[in-house]
């Protein structure tokens, strides 16, 4: 039972719910380690209370998403930077 | 909101039009859902199912085919004992409605005007998504060149048999069965290995696209190899599915 | 809003005589926000860390060494389901804190892996909580929490810290993982506690 995480893909529907661009595309930098990379390609656990993205390097919570009746709660504070491509 | 200029996701209601059975566990669906805004091949859904008593159950699944107007097909791989895959394989009839949101996810996606070669590698259901790159290439007139390395557990168990026998002009499909194989099949049974791989696979050095979809451990199994085939990780892109519950 | 799917009745089976919005389920499903940590039992301790920075500490033979209780309670998760009748065997955190000298009202857990959890001090005393490490008569396995699990029942589970490898305590109540994602300070399933605000 080592592998119950998935990809960042499956953020990809929950955070449409705040945003209007798609961010699984966005390339994060990790607060822990500082490495870089999509976050699609972040581990994120879902059989949980929230949605929990962390570093595939180092296993630092990078993204935590939470939703309520009434609020989305949103937490980057393990991420460092966030980059996402405008459409042309 | 004033303004307008956001535009959230919603969900939508969509109606079963059509279930066929894939294979004796999967079934492939289609559903109509008004106003389908289209999709890229890789790309998936949330299906939102309510229960009489107000009980909510939500699932990923991606999306099998390109859209046909505002037709929508997936394929439901039985999980046993899941809580919403019985649901969908065996009991949903036509006409019933679910909840859909979507589409989602721009990184697991395969775009017609991409020229680089392609190299799938699917594990069991994780084919769904990689076929719907296949048609998408189809449907596109492409000539980009793809190569398929399924793995699954026996003949029996393979989605889109008809589709995927070919011949498929400039797609390579490759069958790796795990459990059981044709009689005077040359591979023997097993797991997706090293070889496998690199004969069926691209060479590094063409610099294909990637696309790896299967159990979480298959997917790492697989991604290894390819780097240790000497592809650049930014060009493999993963689509793992976890113990979602079914 | 939602419209219903005929025919779909998911797994959980609403029950009377469970705390209201919640499910009851048969099996145990394992919920876990990140890697699941392997902690063997010859490194494994217990500390408590009183506000003045004093810390008590156990080795897994002192904890198994201790005076342990087993219990029947009933499980309510705050992701909806529910499962009754769940026998552990633990050691009291009566046991635990019995020679603690504190003046805090307010407890910390926290696990190997990072997690934190937080709830009033007294909640952990008066026969309420367990350091638990065996469930249904087998050693506690790490996907439920092993090798020693928080068990706080009379809370939403997500109170009862897995792998638990400390309680710190203080004079200020300090939100955990879940509580500042909107979880409840609290969490107490019969009113329906679920997230800030309720």
């Amino acid at each position: 039972m080592t592998h119950t995480y998935v990809d960042g893909n499956a953020l990809a529907g929950p955070l449409a719910d705040l945003f209007a661009v798609d961010l699984t595309t966005a390339v994060l930098r990790c607060a822990g380690c500082g490495r870089t990379g999509p976050l699609a390609g972040l581990h994120v656990y879902q059989k949980a209370p929230g949605l929990v993205a962390r570093c595939p390097g180092c296993q630092a919570v990078m993204v935590r998403l939470a939703r309520t009746p009434t609020r989305v709660h949103l937490d980057l504070h393990g991420t460092l930077a966030l980059a996402v491509s405008l459409p042309s | 909101m004033a303004g307008g200029t956001v535009r959230r996701l919603a969900w939508r209601v969509a109606t079963l039009v059509d279930g066929t059975p894939e294979t004796a566990s999967a079934r492939t669906m289609t559903f109509h859902v008004p106003d389908w805004p289209g999709h890229l091949a890789g790309q998936h859904v949330d299906l939102r199912l309510t229960a009489e008593d107000g009980y909510q159950a939500q699932r990923s699944y991606s999306l099998a085919a390109p859209a046909d107007a505002d037709r929508i097909t997936l394929t439901i791989q039985r999980v046993p004992d899941g809580e919403v895959s019985p649901y969908l394989t065996d009991t949903m009839k036509p006409g019933d409605p679910v909840e859909v949101r979507g589409p989602v996810g721009g990184w697991f996606v395969w775009r017609p005007d991409s020229t680089a070669p392609v190299l799938l590698v699917a594990g069991g259901s994780g084919v769904v998504p990689l076929a719907a790159m296949i048609r998408a290439r189809r449907a596109a007139g492409s000539r980009v060149p793809f190569r398929l390395l399924y793995s699954v557990r026996t003949p029996a168990d393979r989605y889109y048999s008809a589709d995927l026998a070919g011949p498929l002009d400039g797609v390579d499909v490759t069958y790796a069965y795990t459990r059981a194989v044709p009689d005077g099949w040359p591979r023997p049974p097993g797991r997706i290995g090293v070889a496998d791989v690199n004969t069926h696979g691209w060479p590094a050095d063409l610099a294909p696209e990637c696309f790896v979809c299967g159990p979480t451990g298959f997917v790492e199994a697989v991604a290894d190899i390819l780097v240790a085939l000497g592809h650049d990780p930014r060009r493999i892109k993963t689509e793992r599915f976890g113990p979602t519950g079914g | 809003m939602s419209i219903v799917t005929p025919g779909f009745h998911g797994r959980g089976r609403p029950a009377a005589d469970l705390p209201p919005g919640q499910y009851l389920t048969e099996d145990f499903p394992v919920l876990s926000a990140g890697p699941t940590p392997r902690v063997p039992t010859g490194s494994w301790t217990f500390t408590v860390t009183t506000e003045t920075g004093r810390e008590y500490r156990w080795t897994w033979a002192e904890l198994l060494a201790l005076p342990a209780e087993t219990v029947t309670v009933d499980l309510h998760c705050v992701t909806k389901w529910s499962k009754l009748r769940t026998t552990w065997r633990g050691v009291p955190l009566d046991t635990l804190l019995a020679d603690v000298e504190t003046a805090a009202d307010f407890a910390v857990a926290e696990s190997y892996g990072g997690y934190t959890t937080n709830l009033p001090l007294a909640d952990l005393l008066d026969g309420q909580a367990w350091i638990a490490y065996s469930y249904e008569g087998e050693d506690l396995t790490a996907e439920h929490g092993g090798p020693a699990r928080l068990l706080v029942p009379h809370l939403y589970l997500w109170k009862s810290a897995k792998w638990v490898s400390g309680i710190r305590l203080s004079h200020d109540d300090e939100p955990g993982f879940w509580e500042t994602l909107g979880y409840h300070e609290y969490g107490d399933p019969w009113r329906e506690q679920r997230y800030q605000g309720d």
